[in-house]
C-alpha cells in the first residue's frame, strides 16, 4: 500500500489525518481514544491564560440537516478549553510521552501583546509538543474580546502575533485562519511575512443555522436569545477547498504548507484538500458525527485510490490540481460539451426535465413515455441536469470534437484554445500579435 | 402454542367458533401496517424525488398530488399534506388502508423501477390523513347554500365522495343506504386487519363534518323507494348501490349448508363485536381469485381454520389479487391452487368434499384436462364475482352494470351513477372515490347551467 506518512513543517506523523482543534482533542481520556483508533495526530483544544474561560450552561450546537438527517452543517458557541491551564499542559506531556510517533500539536489563543505569548510558549515547549498553531479563527465569544478571529481579520496583527511567536520558541509554528474575510490571502500572507511555517484552514464560518418558529429565538438557544457560532461540516468544505487553493496559487504563498480544515468526512474530501496543495488534513465534524474510527476509512481509502493511480507516498499527490485552478478569464471558450442521458440508467423522474425547462434553457425534451432527450440545439452543459439527476452517472457532459458543428451556435467547434482574454466581445482584448 | 389436540381448536370438526384463544385472535386483527410515528415518516418521506409530472399521480386514479404531499409531510406540516390529499380524495383515509397501491402509485414510482423498493405512498398517506383527522375538525368549508337538492343512493366510497363534494359546492344531500350503517364495502367489505378500530365509522362521521348532508339509513332503492319520486324530488341523483348480487357457482350441491358467498363472511367478522365467537370451518375453500378472495381466506385463516385453499381457474398471473395480497395469503398458511374449476360439492348432509377440475387456457377460452381432484371441505366461500342488484328496468345497462357516458351521466337525465354499479373501472375503492366526485362535479355544472 502507498506510503501515507507524512511530515508536515517537521512534524511526523503516521498518516495525514488530524483531528483538529476542537472538543474531540480536549483532553487525554479523548487524544488516547483517537490515537488507538489510528489518527496520525491532533490539535489540542486551544489553550488560554488562566482564569480559565467558562461555558455557557445550554446549547452549543446547532446543525443544518440534508435527507434522512444527514448532518451537513454544524455550528458551535463553545469557547476555547475550560480546563486550567495546567491540567492541559500535564495531560499533553503524558499523552505525548506514550504516543511519541503521533503529531501533538498545541492551539493557543491568548491577548494580543507579546508577554502573554512569550509566557504560553515555553509551558508547551515543556510538554514536548512538537507544534503550535495560532487560533486566529474562532469567529464567536473570544473575538469579542480581540482574540480569535478579531486578529485573524488584521493581517498587520497575524503578522506580529506570528513574529512574537516564531522569536520565543523552536518549535514549528501554524497560524488557523479564520475565513471570515474577504480575500484569504491577505491574512496568508501576513502569517509566512511574520515567519509562520505554515497556515491552517478554514476555521469556522460566522453563522445562524435557524430560528426557532414558536419562540423566535436563533438556534442554539440559550435562554431565548441566541449568538451568531462557527459553521464547520461538510456544508463549509466547497468554501475551505477555494480558500486552500488561492493560497496554493498565490505567487506570494505558493509553495508554502498548508494545513487543509474543512468538512472533511470521507478520505475522498481529504485527497481533495492534498490535491489542492494541503499537506496534512484536519478533522472534526466527521468524529464528532461517527466518532473516532472514521479515520480508518480514510486510511484504507486514500492508500487504495493512490495504490490504483500509483502514487507512492503524499508528496506524489499533494498539490497536483494546484496548476488546473485558473481565472475565469483562461478557460477554453473552445471546449463545448453536451449533456447526454444515458437511456438505461434513467429512472424517469423527470427532475432534469422540470430544472432545464423552468430554470435554464428549454434543452432537455419530455417524450411520450417519459423518455428525456437533450435538444443539442439548446444545450447550453450547463450541468443544472446532472446536478439535480438523482442517479449517479446517468447523465454526463461530452464534449463535441473539434470539426463538429455545434447545432446550438451553427459553427464548427475549433481545435485551438480561445478565451476571455481574446474574445471579440471583451472590450480589453488583446490584439492577436 | 402447545400443538392443538385432534378435534380441539383449529383441528375441530364442523364450523365452529372460539378455534384460537382470544390473545391469538386480537394478534391476528390487529392493524395490518399501523401508522408511522413522526420519525419513520420523515425517513420515509426523504425518499421521495418530487418528480416532475410524477409518475405516481398518474398512477392513483383520484390523482392525488403524491410529490407534493410528501414534501408536506417532509417539512412538518402534516396537515398540509392531508389537506392536498382530501382535496382530490375526501375517502384518503381508508384509500390509505386499501389501495393496492403496488399495482397503483408504488408501482409507478421510479425508485421502484430504480431500486425495486419504491416510497412507502400509501402508509405516508396514512400518517397524514390521520394526522390531520386526529387534530379534529373538518378541513374544508361548505360554500353558500344553493338551494339545490341531490340524492346521493349509496353511502359506500362513490356516493360518500360524491355527497361531499356536492355538499362543499353549497347543494343539500340526501343519502339513502340500504345498510344500517355507511360505509359500503369500507364498512362490509375489506379485510379487518385492514381498517381496525372502528374506522369506517369514524371517518363517515367526519366526513359529514361538512355540512349539508342527511343520511337515511335502512332504505333500499326498489324496497322503499323509486327512483322515479327520488328524481321527482331532487334536483339530480347519484346512484352508487354496489353490487348487491352474488355470481353462483351453478354446481351440483351448491345449496347445501357450510357454502355461502364470501362477502357474507366478510360482512358478518366485520360486524362482529366478538371475532372468538364467530364459527368458521376446519377446512376451508374458497373459490375466485380476487380480493375478496384473499381477505375470506386470510381472515378464515386468522379465525384458527386449519386449512384454507384458495381455488381459481386461472394462472397466478391471471388473478384480480394483487402480487402483494397472494404473498399475504400464502405468508398467512393460506395455499392457492390454480387452473381449476369445481364441478360439485359433496356430502351426506353436511358438506365434506368439493370436487374439482383441473383446466387449462385452450385456443376457446379454459378447456379441461380430464384430470379431477377432491378438496375436503366444511365450509365453501364463493369468490367469484358479484353483480348489480335488482335496479329499475329503464336504466340501459352495458356489460351487466349501469351504462355510464363522461363522468357517471346514465341514460335517464338527471340520473348518475359510479363505483363498482357503474360500468367501466376497476371496481376498486380509490375508482368508486373518483368516479362520485367526477360525477359531483358534473351534477354541479349541471344544476348551475
Amino acid at each position: 500500500m502507498a506510503d501515507l506518512r507524512c511530515d508536515f513543517v517537521g512534524i511526523r506523523s503516521p498518516n495525514p489525518f488530524w483531528l483538529a482543534s476542537a472538543p474531540p482533542t480536549d483532553k487525554e481520556y479523548n487524544v488516547r481514544r483517537a490515537f488507538e483508533a489510528g489518527w496520525g495526530g491532533v490539535v489540542w483544544k486551544t489553550l488560554g491564560l488562566d482564569p480559565h474561560i467558562v461555558n455557557v450552561n445550554g446549547p452549543r450546537y446547532g446543525a443544518v440537516w440534508g435527507a434522512d438527517r444527514r448532518l451537513l452543517g454544524l455550528n458551535n458557541i463553545e469557547l476555547i478549553t475550560d480546563r486550567p491551564l495546567e491540567t492541559n499542559l500535564r495531560e499533553i506531556k503524558a499523552v505525548k510521552r506514550d504516543w511519541p510517533d503521533r503529531a501533538m500539536v498545541v492551539s493557543l489563543m491568548v491577548p494580543c501583546d507579546e508577554a502573554s505569548w512569550k509566557s504560553i510558549l515555553p509551558l508547551v515547549e515543556e510538554t514536548g509538543a512538537d507544534g503550535v498553531e495560532l487560533n486566529f479563527g474562532c469567529p464567536h465569544g473570544m473575538s469579542e474580546r480581540g482574540m480569535g478571529s478579531a486578529v485573524g481579520q488584521v493581517p498587520e496583527y497575524i503578522e506580529m502575533v506570528a513574529r512574537w511567536c516564531k522569536a520565543n520558541t523552536r518549535m514549528p509554528v501554524i497560524v488557523k485562519l479564520t475565513p471570515n474575510i474577504t480575500d484569504i490571502r491577505f491574512p496568508a500572507r501576513a502569517a509566512f511575512r511574520g515567519g509562520a511555517d505554515a497556515v491552517s484552514l478554514i476555521n469556522t464560518v460566522s453563522s445562524i443555522t435557524s430560528v426557532d418558529l414558536d419562540t423566535f429565538s436563533p438556534l442554539p438557544s440559550i435562554d431565548g436569545k441566541g449568538s451568531h457560532g462557527g459553521y464547520c461540516g461538510p456544508a463549509v468544505k466547497p468554501i475551505a477547498l477555494n480558500m486552500v487553493a488561492e493560497i496554493a496559487r498565490d505567487a506570494e504563498t505558493r509553495g508554502r504548507p498548508i494545513s487543509g480544515i474543512g468538512g472533511i468526512t470521507t478520505w475522498r474530501d481529504a485527497a481533495e484538500f492534498m490535491a489542492l496543495g494541503a499537506g496534512s488534513v484536519q478533522v472534526c465534524t466527521a468524529a464528532m458525527t461517527y466518532g473516532f474510527r472514521v479515520v480508518q476509512e480514510m486510511i484504507a481509502g486514500l492508500g487504495l485510490w493512490m495504490d490504483r493511480g500509483g502514487h507512492a507516498k503524499l508528496a506524489d499527490i499533494v498539490g497536483r490540481a494546484v496548476p488546473n485552478v485558473t481565472d475565469w478569464q483562461y478557460l477554453n471558450l473552445n471546449y463545448v460539451a453536451k449533456a447526454r442521458i444515458d437511456q438505461e440508467l434513467c429512472i424517469k423522474c423527470g427532475r432534469c426535465f422540470a430544472a432545464c425547462e423552468d430554470t435554464s434553457h428549454q434543452a432537455i425534451a419530455m417524450l411520450p413515455g417519459r423518455v428525456f432527450e437533450v435538444k443539442d440545439d439548446e444545450c447550453v452543459a450547463c450541468n443544472l441536469c446532472v446536478n439535480v439527476c438523482p442517479v449517479e452517472g446517468c447523465i454526463t457532459m461530452e464534449r463535441l470534437a473539434p470539426g463538429a458543428t455545434d447545432p446550438r451556435t451553427g459553427r464548427v467547434v475549433p481545435a485551438e484554445h480561445a478565451n476571455w482574454t481574446t474574445h471579440p466581445n471583451n472590450p480589453m482584448a488583446k490584439a492577436a500579435e | 402454542m402447545k400443538p392443538s389436540l385432534a378435534g380441539e381448536g383449529p383441528r375441530a370438526s364442523g364450523i365452529v367458533a372460539g378455534r384460537l384463544p382470544a390473545e391469538a385472535i386480537a394478534r391476528n386483527f390487529s392493524d395490518i401496517a399501523p401508522r408511522f410515528d413522526d420519525h419513520e415518516a420523515m425517513v420515509a418521506a426523504d425518499r421521495c424525488y418530487f418528480c416532475h409530472d410524477a409518475p405516481c399521480v398518474a398512477a392513483c386514479p383520484t390523482s392525488i398530488d403524491i410529490p407534493m404531499f410528501i414534501r408536506e409531510i417532509a417539512t412538518g406540516a402534516a396537515e398540509s399534506a392531508a389537506r392536498t390529499i382530501f382535496t382530490q380524495n375526501i375517502l384518503g383515509g381508508i384509500c390509505a388502508r386499501v389501495c393496492p397501491t403496488e399495482t397503483l402509485c408504488e408501482e409507478a414510482c421510479v425508485r421502484e423501477a430504480a431500486e425495486g423498493r419504491p416510497v412507502e405512498i400509501g402508509r405516508l398517506q396514512r400518517y397524514a390523513t390521520d394526522t390531520l383527522v386526529a387534530r379534529g375538525g373538518h378541513p374544508f368549508a361548505r360554500a353558500a347554500a344553493t338551494g339545490r337538492r341531490v340524492a346521493v343512493v349509496g353511502a359506500g366510497p362513490s356516493g360518500l365522495a360524491c355527497a361531499h363534494r356536492l355538499a362543499m359546492l353549497g347543494h343539500d344531500v340526501t343519502i339513502y343506504d340500504a345498510r344500517p350503517k355507511a360505509g359500503g364495502l369500507n364498512e362490509y367489505g375489506i379485510a379487518a386487519y385492514k381498517a381496525p378500530g372502528g374506522f369506517a365509522q369514524a371517518e363517515f362521521d367526519w366526513l359529514l363534518g361538512i355540512g349539508g348532508i342527511e343520511v337515511r339509513h335502512g332504505v333500499a332503492l326498489g324496497r322503499d323507494l323509486t327512483l322515479e319520486t327520488l328524481r321527482a324530488d331532487h334536483d339530480a341523483v347519484f346512484l352508487g348501490v354496489g353490487l348487491a348480487g352474488v355470481n353462483a357457482l351453478g354446481i351440483e350441491g351448491e345449496d347445501k349448508a357450510g357454502v355461502r358467498p364470501a362477502v357474507e363472511f366478510i360482512a358478518e367478522l366485520r360486524q362482529a363485536a366478538d371475532l372468538g365467537a364467530l364459527p368458521v370451518g376446519r377446512r376451508v375453500v374458497v373459490i375466485g381469485g380476487g380480493m375478496t378472495a384473499i381477505d375470506a381466506a386470510v381472515q378464515a385463516k386468522l379465525l384458527g381454520a386449519e386449512d384454507v385453499t384458495i381455488v381459481y381457474r386461472r394462472g397466478r398471473d391471471r388473478m384480480g389479487a394483487s402480487e402483494y395480497e397472494q404473498d399475504l395469503a400464502l405468508s398467512r398458511g393460506v395455499r392457492i391452487v390454480t387452473g381449476a374449476v369445481p364441478l360439485r360439492a359433496i356430502g351426506d348432509g353436511a358438506l365434506a368434499e368439493v370436487e374439482f377440475a383441473h383446466v387449462r387456457e385452450g385456443e376457446a377460452g379454459l378447456e379441461a384436462t380430464g384430470e379431477t381432484f377432491r378438496l375436503a371441505a366444511d365450509q365453501v366461500f364463493k369468490a367469484i364475482g358479484q353483480r348489480l342488484g335488482p335496479l329499475p328496468s329503464r336504466l340501459a345497462l352495458a356489460g351487466g352494470k349501469i351504462a355510464v357516458e363522461g363522468p357517471g351521466r346514465t341514460s335517464l337525465p338527471g340520473v348518475w351513477a359510479g363505483g363498482d354499479c357503474a360500468a367501466g373501472g376497476e371496481d376498486l375503492t380509490v375508482t368508486a372515490v373518483a368516479e362520485g366526485r367526477d360525477a359531483a362535479m358534473d351534477i354541479h355544472a349541471a344544476l348551475c347551467a
